[in-house]
This record gives C-alpha cells, sequence and structure tokens, in this order.
C-alpha cells in the first residue's frame, strides 16, 4: 500500500563542536565542568555543555553591563534595529541548519521545527527591528528607556523560538541580555552566540551562560541585573518571585497552563478535530498553551470522539529527522517518567485512556497521542499541567457550564473556542480567564500579538507593543 | 452492497422541505482550518518506492478525457491506444481506468478499446451546463447507455440546488440512475458532477455531496472541467471526508473522482496523500478514486521514466494524444 518511504532531513547539515564553553562578551569562553546534551530520539550524546558557575554568571553579567554603559546604550535606535535586521535575516540564511540543531537537540519533528519554530524566532527579530527607533510610539512617552541588565531564562520546549522571544524586544528596547537555554537543549543558542558574531554585535550585548537550575538561580540572585525574564514551570516561577521580591527587578513570569479547547455542536466538527488534534499534539504536547482539557458539548461528543480517534490513527510517531513525522521524541526521561506518572493517575481515579496502535522506536523516549475520556473537573488529569501528548476530555451541556469549567483552573494562558456561531466566539472570548483566546483556530502564534497569562499562568505579556514595555520604563 | 435506504437516513418521507432539514443540520465547514489541513498534508514528503506505488496507482486511476466540440473518431480512437499503451518504452506502465468522452464518441471508444480492460464513461445529462429538461437528459444517458458506456457521468441541476429546490436535484439523479441500469442486470457506474466552482461554498459542497449520496450516487465528482474553477485539494477533502462519514453510518462506500485541473505528477501525489489520510487506505483504488483529466498522464509517464531509468526525458520522449 501507500506506506510513506523514509524521507530523512540530512543530519549533515549541521556541525556541532565536541565542546562548548560560555558565550561571554563576545567570546566562547574554554569548556569546564562540562555534562553531555543529548539527541532524545536516540540517547546519542551531541555535546559536551559548560554547567555554568556563579562564577560564570558574574562575568556574564560583567560583559552585559559593560557592553550596555559603553556601547549599546549609546548607540541609536535605528543602529540598534539595523542589528536585529541582520539576526533576522541570518536566521533565514541558516534556517535549514538550525531546525536540523534543534530537532536533533529536542526531539521535536523536522516539520515543525521547519515551518514553525525557525520561521517565528526569525519573525520575531524582524518584527522588534522594526520597533528598535519608535520607541517613542511605545506609550510611554518620550524617550523611553531600558532597564540595563535584562536576564533571562528559557525553556526546552521551543529553544530557539524561546530565545527569539526574548531577546529580540529586550535589544530593540536598549537592553544587554545574559541568556541560559534550558539544560536539555542548550545547542541552538550555542548557534545564536555564533549568530551574534557573524552578525557583528558588539561584543557582551548577547551572553549565553549553559548550565542547570542553580545556573538560572545564580543569574536571578545577581545584584546587578534589572529585569528578570523567565518562561518554565509554575513551581520554578513562584520561588523566583520569592527570590527576588524586595529588589528592583523587574519581572514578567511565563508560566504553565491547562487550557481549555471548547467544542460547541455547532462547531464545523472536522476542522474542530484538527484543531484539537493541533492545540494538544503539537510538539508533543509540550507547549504551555497546549488544549490540554477538551470541553466538549454532550450532544456531539459521540461523533467528536469518534471522529478525534480516527483523525489520531493517522499521527505518526517516530524518527524527528523524517520529514512526515507528526509527532517526534519526549525531550526528557525525566519528563516521560512525569506524564507515565500522571496518565496512569488518571486512570486510577477513573478515567479511560485510549491511544492508536503505534510502534514505538527502541531507543529514545516515546509516548503514544493519548486521550482520556471521561474525566471529572476534579481529576488530576483535568488540574495538573501533563506537558505531553496527553488530552483530557470532559463535557457541558451549556455555555454558561462551559465558562464555568474553563475558568476553574489555576492557569489562565490561553483557551480554544469552536463554534459557527460568531455572536458566542465574542461573548465566550469575553468571560474566559485566559490570556489568549484562540476562535476556530487553535496555536497560531504573531510577533504582533501579545501572549501572556492570568492566574498561576503568570505576569506580563511577550509579543507585540505590550512585550516591548516589560523591557522598557518612562523616562520621567 | 447493502440498498440506500433515503427514508430512514433522512428520517421522514423525501420531500423538498426533509431534505433541507437533513442537509442544513450538517456540521458547517470552516474555510481557514479545512484549508490549513490540506496545506499541513501537503508538505509530506513523497519518495523512492513510495513515489513509484503513488505514480501508478495515479495511472490507474485515471479517467483519460477528451471533451472538446471538435472530437472525432479518429481523436478518441486515438486516446484510446494511449490508454492500451501509455508508455510504448516501457510496457509494464499500467493501463488508466477509463476513457472519458462524450456520448456520441463511446461507440468508437468501445471500438478501439477492444477487449482491454479499460472502461469507457460518458459524460450525459446536458453536460456541462445540465440546462435541459429531465427527458433530454434521461434520452442523452440512455443513449450512452445502450452505446454500451461503462460509467455515466450526470452533472447536477446547480440552478435548482442554489435556488433550494433539493428535491429536483435529488429526483432528477434518481431518474437517471434508473435508465444506467441494463437489461442483463448490470448498471453503468453513476459520478455524480456536483460542478463545486458554481456551488461555492464548502458548505454548499458537503450538502451537494450528501444528496447526490442519498440519491444513489456511485461516485461523486467535483467538475466539469469548464468552468473557471475546477478540482482543488481542499474540494476534494472535504468530498473524501463526506464518503467516509457516509460510508461510516450506512456501510456504503462511494467514490471520489477531482476532475479539472491536475496536471503534474506532484499534484496527483498530493491528492493520494490526501486520499490516504482522509478517507483511508479503503479509497486508494480506482474503484473508489479516479482523476478525471487529460494532460496528467504524461507529467506522470516522465516522472515515472525519471524514476525508473534516473533521468529526465522531457516531453518528446512520451507520446502527444
Amino acid at each position: 500500500m501507500f506506506d510513506y518511504a523514509p524521507a530523512p532531513e540530512s543530519r549533515d547539515l549541521v556541525k556541532f563542536q565536541d565542546s562548548y564553553g560560555h558565550f561571554i562578551g563576545g567570546k566562547f569562553t574554554k569548556p569546564s565542568n562540562t555534562y553531555g546534551t543529548i539527541n532524545p530520539a536516540t540517547e546519542e550524546t551531541l555535546a559536551q555543555i559548560s554547567h555554568g558557575t556563579a562564577k560564570d554568571v558574574d562575568a556574564a553579567v560583567k560583559a552585559a553591563r559593560n557592553a550596555y554603559e559603553k556601547t549599546w546604550s549609546k548607540l541609536d535606535g535605528a543602529t540598534r534595529g539595523k542589528y536585529l535586521y541582520r539576526i533576522a535575516r541570518i536566521i533565514q540564511e541558516r534556517s535549514r541548519e538550525l531546525a536540523v540543531a534543534e530537532t536533533l537537540n529536542n526531539g521535536k519533528p523536522i516539520k515543525e521545527t521547519r515551518d514553525a519554530d525557525i520561521p517565528l524566532a526569525a519573525s520575531w527579530f524582524f518584527y522588534y527591528a522594526g520597533w528598535a527607533d519608535k520607541l517613542d510610539y511605545a506609550g510611554l512617552g518620550p524617550n523611553p528607556m531600558a532597564h540595563g541588565v535584562a536576564a533571562q531564562v528559557v525553556p526546552w520546549n521551543f529553544p530557539l523560538m524561546m530565545l527569539a522571544w526574548k531577546i529580540a524586544p529586550a535589544l530593540a528596547a536598549g537592553n544587554t541580555v545574559v541568556l541560559k537555554p534550558a539544560e536539555t537543549t542548550p545547542l541552538s543558542a550555542l548557534l545564536f552566540a555564533e549568530i551574534c558574531q557573524q552578525a557583528e554585535l558588539p561584543d557582551g550585548v548577547v551572553n549565553i551562560v549553559t548550565g542547570f537550575g542553580d545556573t538560572g538561580a545564580e543569574l536571578f540572585d545577581h545584584s546587578d541585573i534589572n529585569k528578570v525574564a523567565f518562561t518554565g514551570s509554575t513551581n520554578v516561577g513562584k520561588i523566583i518571585a520569592k527570590q527576588i521580591a524586595g529588589t528592583n527587578k523587574k519581572a514578567t513570569l511565563e508560566l504553565g497552563g491547562k487550557a481549555a479547547n471548547i467544542v460547541f455542536e455547532d462547531a464545523a466538527l472536522d476542522q474542530a478535530v484538527e484543531g484539537i488534534v493541533n492545540g494538544i499534539f503539537f510538539n508533543q504536547g509540550h507547549v504551555c498553551c497546549a488544549g490540554s482539557r477538551l470541553l466538549v458539548q454532550e450532544s456531539v461528543q459521540d461523533v467528536l470522539i469518534k471522529k478525534l480517534k480516527a483523525r489520531m490513527e493517522n499521527i505518526r510517531l517516530g524518527d524527528p529527522m523524517d520529514k512526515n513525522t507528526d509527532i517526534g521524541a519526549i525531550n526528557s526521561k525525566a519528563q516521560l517518567t512525569k506524564i507515565d506518572r500522571l496518565v496512569k493517575q488518571g486512570v486510577k481515579e477513573g478515567g479511560q485512556s485510549w491511544a492508536p496502535t503505534c510502534a514505538m522506536p527502541k531507543n529514545g523516549f516515546w509516548y503514544a497521542p493519548t486521550i482520556i475520556t471521561g474525566v471529572a473537573p476534579t481529576n488530576t488529569v483535568a488540574r495538573e499541567e501533563i506537558f505531553g501528548p496527553v488530552l483530557s476530555v470532559m463535557t457541558f451541556r451549556t455555555p454558561a457550564e462551559a465558562v464555568a469549567k474553563a475558568n476553574n483552573s489555576q492557569y489562565g494562558l490561553s483557551a480554544g473556542v469552536w463554534t459557527e456561531k460568531g455572536s458566542r466566539i465574542l461573548k465566550m472570548a469575553d468571560q474566559l480567564n485566559a490570556g489568549v483566546v484562540w476562535a476556530n483556530t487553535y496555536n497560531q502564534f504573531d510577533p504582533a500579538s501579545p501572549f501572556g497569562g492570568f492566574k498561576e499562568s503568570g505576569y506580563g505579556r511577550e509579543g507585540g507593543r505590550h512585550g516591548l514595555l516589560s523591557y522598557l520604563k518612562g523616562s520621567h | 452492497m447493502p440498498a440506500i435506504e433515503p427514508e430512514a437516513i433522512v428520517g421522514s418521507r423525501i420531500t423538498n422541505q426533509s431534505l433541507s432539514r437533513w442537509l442544513h443540520s450538517l456540521p458547517g465547514v470552516d474555510k481557514v482550518g479545512l484549508e490549513a489541513r490540506v496545506a499541513s498534508l501537503s508538505t509530506r514528503s513523497i519518495k523512492t518506492t513510495s513515489k513509484a506505488w503513488g505514480l501508478d496507482m495515479a495511472i490507474k486511476m485515471m479517467d483519460l478525457t477528451t471533451l472538446e466540440g471538435a472530437d472525432t473518431k479518429e481523436r478518441v480512437r486515438s486516446l484510446c491506444l494511449k490508454a492500451i499503451t501509455p508508455d510504448p518504452m516501457d510496457l509494464s506502465t499500467p493501463q488508466p481506468a477509463a476513457i472519458c468522452v462524450y456520448g456520441d464518441m463511446v461507440v468508437h471508444a468501445k471500438e478501439a478499446l477492444g477487449k482491454n480492460k479499460i472502461y469507457v464513461a460518458a459524460v450525459a445529462t446536458a453536460f456541462p451546463s445540465g440546462r435541459a429538461s429531465l427527458q433530454v437528459k434521461l434520452a442523452d444517458t440512455k443513449d450512452a447507455v445502450k452505446a454500451g458506456a461503462d460509467e455515466i457521468d450526470m452533472v447536477i441541476d446547480r440552478g435548482a440546488f442554489l435556488s433550494g429546490n433539493y428535491l429536483e436535484v435529488y429526483k432528477q439523479i434518481v431518474a437517471v440512475k434508473e435508465v444506467c441500469q441494463r437489461k442483463d442486470g448490470n448498471h453503468a457506474h453513476l459520478k455524480v458532477i456536483l460542478e463545486t466552482g458554481e456551488l461555492e461554498t464548502y458548505d454548499n459542497i458537503r450538502r451537494a455531496s450528501y444528496l447526490a449520496m442519498l440519491a444513489g450516487a456511485d461516485f461523486i465528482k467535483t467538475s466539469t472541467g469548464k468552468v473557471s474553477v475546477n478540482a482543488t485539494l481542499p474540494i476534494t477533502m472535504l468530498m473524501l471526508q463526506a464518503v467516509k462519514d457516509w460510508y461510516d453510518t450506512t456501510k456504503i462506500q462511494i467514490g471520489v473522482k477531482p476532475a479539472g485541473g491536475i496536471r503534474t505528477a506532484k499534484d496527483a501525489l498530493k491528492y493520494l496523500v490526501v486520499v490516504k489520510e482522509t478517507a483511508g487506505d479503503k479509497w486508494l483504488t480506482p474503484k473508489y478514486f479516479r482523476f478525471g483529466a487529460s494532460s496528467l498522464l504524461n507529467d506522470v509517464l516522465m516522472q515515472r521514466q525519471k524514476l525508473t531509468t534516473g533521468n529526465y526525458s522531457g516531453r518528446d520522449y512520451v507520446s502527444v494524444d
């Protein structure tokens, strides 16, 4: 029959060094205190990475402070913009290499890095490059000012894209940065350091320190940073909020989510199924705004679930480098263990779990796309963020009940509404406590659109004019 | 094949009111979502063995078509010979499913094809506009069936459909299906052309698909090839979704035929991907999926030559038809 032959992207498009130091003051330091970073699809070690210490962090912050005082704050907006445009173009030029690097280190399908992660990263730099000489119009009055040195920690789910969300607005606003990528996915950030060199960005404007949670803690604890930006789990976000309380450090925290994807009986059902699949299985469900709670109107539950299961049978799990792969590897063993534990808990509490039959590769970390039906709002899988390809299905009878159930969460990052009725979309969007509400679509991102959450999903906005404001202050 | 019981499906006696209620209760189609899904499937990478399989299947699914006012016996004969031996340089090349011609050319096609297992399909019912009385349409169909047509490609009355007269559309299809019956108990397979370019909206296309299936279509077909918008991938995906849903509820399997505007092997492979991932493997057979095309064959042949010989030969190495 029509079984797609393997169509692997070339591994040779990227060459990693054997080991990497930190990127401080425009140069790579000598690798020290190293650990191996792996390809989660094969468990093969890709490179040795330096585990940053307090000393490394201090050197990076000093380099950033120095660059801020002596160079970056002295440049006019148009010149800063010029560098950002240059970076954006280099990302585009090296997009295939970056896509392969991201797929190898993260485990997500090449289809996604090629069509989403890398193009979005470039678009963020293009967008904020345009802002660099127009800060007077950001809404803070004339001559708004940068904070100074921004300390940024990004997660492993969209390594380069999250880096772009952090670095592009920071630099456009005139800050210099020290960024720490996640311990499991440092490679695209280190390639980005090379791009900064290639773009001849002044030394010290961007500094990359690699390492684990303790390295991030040292960074946010440093007395000479002015701004903290973190994307990651709510638990760590709370620790950071406590850590910086009582200091002058400004903060944006983009944390967890447990989004409701609400399907009404009058929805375009086939497209709703696509939206559900895209909402929860995109990037193996490692998405803070994933539509992980499906709320379906009782009257269409059976037909919708039947269609969803049929659609899930077509999901192709396997080698992330294959251009036809839809679901790649789970990023780490720890994450796989967590997903497995939560699904088992969901079944123990009365949910019925279902997954299509798919062959699992022998090495690496894998989890089949799974739905759990018969979930009640009180169940663990309806409340806790699973951060994996697992959908919890609940029902509702009326729009009011849908709103009540959707809002019944400690989180409030995003939501989806599926209905052919325009007025209902507006009313739902008004009532849902979520930073983003998608209507008849899901997981759409654009640099011009602000993104961020309510409640324990964090504070501050990224993207758009609002995202710029997180890196500026009024001049009076 | 189980018989259709239209009353059971609609849930009442067939009247314009009941048809209208039934068709308007179908879920809507979201244009952006449908087109996004198609765009995503179009990035599937079809290489080596799967490409070879797909190219051969595309030929086997082809209704090689000539529908010109200038068609002659010789022109039809030439096309039939092309169908019998698509690639004289590679006799392992499969044959297309059918030759598709106007009704008066059926006899010539039959003669030229002889004992070859290639069907003859005839367009009928005042093709392409469908603007004639039912009597004329039935006479047109009977004529083609009598001349030996194995398949009838009829057009629906778009005017009646767009004015909300679903019953009229339904009755015409039922009547045409009746005259497809032969004395020996067999019947010419009925393909119902929706002329999707004139129905314009995806909601209309879904409703017309259901109406045709209810009336007994063996195939639903997108277009005549004679209007500005013919087959597209999103329309084909929508119709494939309709036949799949129909099969899931009635156990009756109906075929889909996109026609018009499919010119390249690359396009054909995209259609096959959409068939596989929308309706499923059950539809990956000429029995349930066809391409209505004229220039597609040569492009597929050139790609096939490239795959077998490693060289791209060019237009001089495939025959004009």
